[in-house]
């Protein structure tokens, strides 16, 4: 439990990707097994427990500490679980009985029958120090909370695992991913080479996606229009359906399971097939605002009013597997035809096919690209003919090619602190437009300017400002940011109630005076559906 | 020595003779203020940070290590006399018995012991229980009236041992030797020690510090703490400065001043990195958990130590602390003194250059 609690302690506070896969790739490389498979089990959110509620975790620790000191401890720190494992009594006698390694924690939570879970966790925090105590609490609460997707200890898995196998890569991970179970021995013993990679199992796990590189001009000069097949990118999450061996699942792009908050798809996986599509919500078969998927999105449950306000429909792109049989290997045009006979047999509901979009010339595209302002849609994807289902990112099998931005010129108004290496500039801004003569903030970006605009930017934003909240200040309406965003919807989260979608920073107008930013009547028009 | 009598006109309690003022703790018998926020006739001056010892008092008491301390950060501006009093050394102001003893908080820091009509009451300033070799360890006394700290008065502040948060910190320069390793640190008293802890883990590399860092680690230096090879971070060639431990104010190391070194972990000594979330907030990527400070196991085990039937609590988290003591029987109240800085509200954010505070 103490190298647990190091690397969940050593993971909060370490704010890059890189520096995660580090701590990450020691901890696998210095833990014996079973202790680091139930880590990665827990950091994949493999691992839940059921009786340990907050509520017991405080009436536990009030048996132990004065109610009123605990409550003003509560009130300081604000979070439960943190603040048990602080104020937690330190037992001097703690020399004489060990902490519990990780597997004895798991194996013991595993076996407890109900009511007992709550005197082991008593048993354990009284043999464990503070950082002990506070994983231990997080692990059993089901949430971690400290940035570590399960994508991202695959790829730190991948790369320790690329010591002893040069070869492997994430994609590989997830593909043996799915026919393993926690603590993964045969995971680990296949990457330090002591035996050979396990079979990727017919079970119902992610297999790695297939992902489009932007289309530049000049690569479009270079690309026979005879080669390619076009077709809507439509503008919901990509999503990976398996249904298999009685298993279903509904995966992201990542590969996280968000099954639980589209019960209104899996329901209609009655079949036996891998397929990869786009999640949208829909209305008798029209497309509904982005924001409308968002309102479904993160959620473990969703309510039986969000089912109906806002029904989840997938347009198909892909059929990967049909049955046992893997189609990966086949062409685009062969998966193609596949996929159309499939969705013709099976008739699965809440699913269309999303259609191809026939071309003889690039003029064509353009003109359909710049056309296509319905909602729902993002631009054009191109794919070649020939081209197999190859798990990441290949370049020149598939583009995505996005309809043109909208911009905006918009005032900055706040600016916060960034992360990382960034955490000395100003970095992250938000900014508004006018409602008469006040600001209403419509968005925020991050990105979209060079390390020399930022050093520009960040000193403008120190020598303008005029109140601070914390890592937040608040600036003169001085500076003119031109923002450059996909498209604009109506959202009920936002007090100028429009949200945009993937807004950054096109230009800065250190020329343009404030008032001469557009209204928020400019923005309204620009909204779509 | 038994509680203080209220009724008894020869042995007045001391809240008759010990005031909170506007200029801070006032002693009427002896003429004096404890640590006044404002310019005063005469000032007992508990230790060296910039919240208890203020520039322009017309008459200065305090240890000779605080005035050494006071004379290096104020120059001119310390004051009109200064009055050199040794650490158990008795003298009588007015009608007042004064002796200081040490607090273990930061060099040549100071509990003020008092007594006056048959009472001791001892002003605790800031302290600490723990070992630090830059400063002669917390005595505690017997009294009638204990006024105490509070920075650290909640149960969930329990500072694990210093070489555990060292280790923390070399551990993290092992694992990423090519980065500089910046550690946020007071300029008084935290940075010499975070030093000493260092070198007596066995780390005896150079050991680089943001300017405003450098006089009072001359000082100290000067007075006898053995701190090793110290360089100037400021002038470093970016190049000399990876994988190297460089020391600055809490308010430069994630800031612009921070920019120089090579991708840089940021660190923070302090008992406020405790609690994670205050951290975070905080940007700090490696929190050390090293204060100058009691914690709430030694603030309690301080009260129990000095047996005082009376408690006053001048400033931290004062609420717990009272409730604490109230319920072990002892008399408690808070004190509202101003203008002593939470140590928490300074810092990253602050952005004041010199990046201090208790």
């Amino acid at each position: 439990m103490n190298r647990f609690a190091a690397l969940i302690d050593a993971l909060v506070f370490m704010p890059s990707r890189n520096g995660k896969i580090r701590l990450l790739v020691e901890h696998f490389a210095t833990t014996p097994d079973p202790d680091r498979g139930w880590a990665l089990a827990a950091l994949t959110g493999a691992l839940t427990f059921r009786e340990a509620k907050p509520a017991a975790i405080r009436e536990l620790a009030a048996t132990r500490v004065d109610p009123d000191l605990l409550a003003l401890s509560y009130d300081y720190v604000g979070d439960l679980a943190e603040t048990v494992a602080l104020i937690w009594p330190e037992r001097p006698e703690r020399a004489n009985s060990l902490p519990p390694s990780l597997n004895e924690v798991v194996e013991g939570l595993q076996a407890a029958k109900r009511g007992q879970v709550m005197g082991l966790v008593e048993g354990w925090l009284d043999t464990l120090d503070s950082s002990g105590r506070f994983a231990l609490l997080k692990l059993i609460t089901g949430a971690l909370r400290i940035g570590v997707s399960a994508r991202l200890a695959k790829t730190a898995l991948a790369e320790w695992g690329r010591a002893a196998r040069p070869e492997v890569s994430v994609d590989d991970v997830e593909e043996v991913w799915h026919g393993l179970t926690a603590p993964y021995p045969e995971l680990f013993a296949w990457l330090e080479g002591r035996v050979e990679r396990p079979a990727s199992g017919s079970g119902a796990g992610f297999r790695p996606m297939m992902l489009s590189h932007p289309l530049e001009e000049e690569d479009r000069a270079a690309l026979d229009p005879a080669a390619y097949a076009a077709e809507w990118k439509w503008d919901g999450i990509r999503v990976q359906l398996v249904a298999r061996g009685g298993e279903r699942r509904l995966y992201s792009r990542t590969g996280d399971d968000v099954s639980g908050a589209f019960p209104d798809i899996v329901d209609h996986m009655s079949f036996d097939a891998v397929l990869d599509g786009e999640l949208l919500v829909a209305r008798d078969g029209v497309v509904a605002p982005f924001n409308d998927l968002q309102q479904r999105l993160n959620r473990k449950t969703v309510t039986a009013q969000m089912l109906r306000d806002g029904p989840a429909w997938v347009r198909l792109y892909d059929i990967l597997f049909d049955g046992d049989e893997d189609l990966r290997g086949l062409s685009f045009v062969e998966r193609r035809a596949r996929l159309e006979r499939w969705y013709g047999a099976v008739q699965p509901r809440r699913m269309d096919l999303s259609p191809l979009v026939p071309f003889d010339r690039w003029d064509e595209l353009v003109a359909l690209r710049e056309g296509a302002r319905e909602n729902g849609i993002e631009g054009l994807m191109l794919k070649r003919r020939d081209s197999a289902y190859l798990a990441g990112r290949p370049k020149g099998p598939w583009f995505k090619w996005k309809r043109g931005a909208l911009t905006l010129d918009t005032v900055m108004m706040y600016a916060q602190r960034g992360h990382g290496k960034r955490s000395s500039y100003y970095s992250d801004y938000t900014f508004g437009v006018w409602r008469g003569e006040e600001l209403v903030p419509v968005g925020k970006a991050y990105s979209g300017f060079t390390d020399a605009e930022l050093i520009e930017l960040d000193r403008w934003v120190r020598n303008h400002t005029t109140r601070r909240y914390g890592p937040v200040r608040e600036v003169e309406a001085g500076l003119v940011l031109e923002v450059a965003f996909d498209s604009v919807h109506p959202s009920n989260r936002h007090k100028s109630g429009l949200a945009m979608r993937f807004p950054r920073i096109h230009r800065i107008r250190w020329d343009k005076p404030a008032h001469e930013a557009d209204r928020l009547e400019t923005l309204a028009a620009m909204v779509v559906g | 020595m038994s509680a203080a009598h209220q009724s008894n006109p020869d042995r007045p309690h001391p809240d008759k003779w010990i005031k909170v003022l506007p200029e801070g703790l006032y002693v009427e018998p002896g003429g004096f203020y404890i640590d006044p926020v404002r310019p005063v006739e005469r000032a007992v001056v508990t230790h060296g940070h910039s919240d208890h010892a203020r520039p322009g008092n017309r008459h200065v008491l305090a240890t000779p290590g605080t005035l050494a301390i006071m004379r290096q950060r104020m120059g001119e501006g310390v004051g009109g006399s200064l009055q050199a009093l040794e650490y158990d050394e008795s003298l009588r102001i007015g009608d007042v018995a004064v002796r200081l003893v040490p607090a273990g908080h930061v060099l040549g820091s100071a509990q003020v012991v008092m007594e006056h009509a048959g009472s001791r009451v001892v002003v605790s300033g800031d302290y600490k229980r723990r070992l630090d070799r830059t400063c002669a360890p917390f005595e505690p006394v017997p009294c009638d009236v204990f006024v105490t700290e509070a920075t650290f008065g909640l149960p969930v502040f329990r500072h694990p041992p210093d070489l555990g948060e060292v280790q923390k910190l070399l551990h993290s320069m092992a694992l990423f030797p090519e980065r500089s390793h910046v550690v946020g640190v007071y300029a008084l008293g935290k940075c010499q020690r975070l030093i000493t802890l260092l070198r007596a883990a066995g780390y005896d590399r150079p050991i680089w510090l943001h300017g405003a860092l450098e006089p009072l680690c001359r000082l100290y230096g000067s007075l006898g703490v053995e701190l090793g090879e110290l360089r100037p971070a400021t002038v470093a060639a970016k190049e000399d400065l990876k994988g190297a431990l460089v020391l600055a104010p809490p308010a430069a190391v994630a800031d612009r001043w921070a920019r120089r070194l090579a991708d840089p972990v940021v660190a923070m000594a302090s008992g406020w990195m405790r609690v994670r979330q205050r951290a975070r907030q905080r940007g700090v990527e490696l929190p050390l958990v090293i204060s100058d400070h009691a914690d709430w196991d030694e603030l309690c085990q301080t009260l129990e130590d000095v047996g005082a039937p009376e408690v006053w609590v001048t400033h931290g988290r004062e609420e717990a602390l009272v409730h604490y003591a109230t319920s072990r029987g002892i008399r408690a109240r808070a004190l509202a003194l101003i203008g002593f800085e939470d140590e928490d509200s300074e810092g990253v954010t602050g952005g004041a250059a010199g990046g201090e505070a208790s």
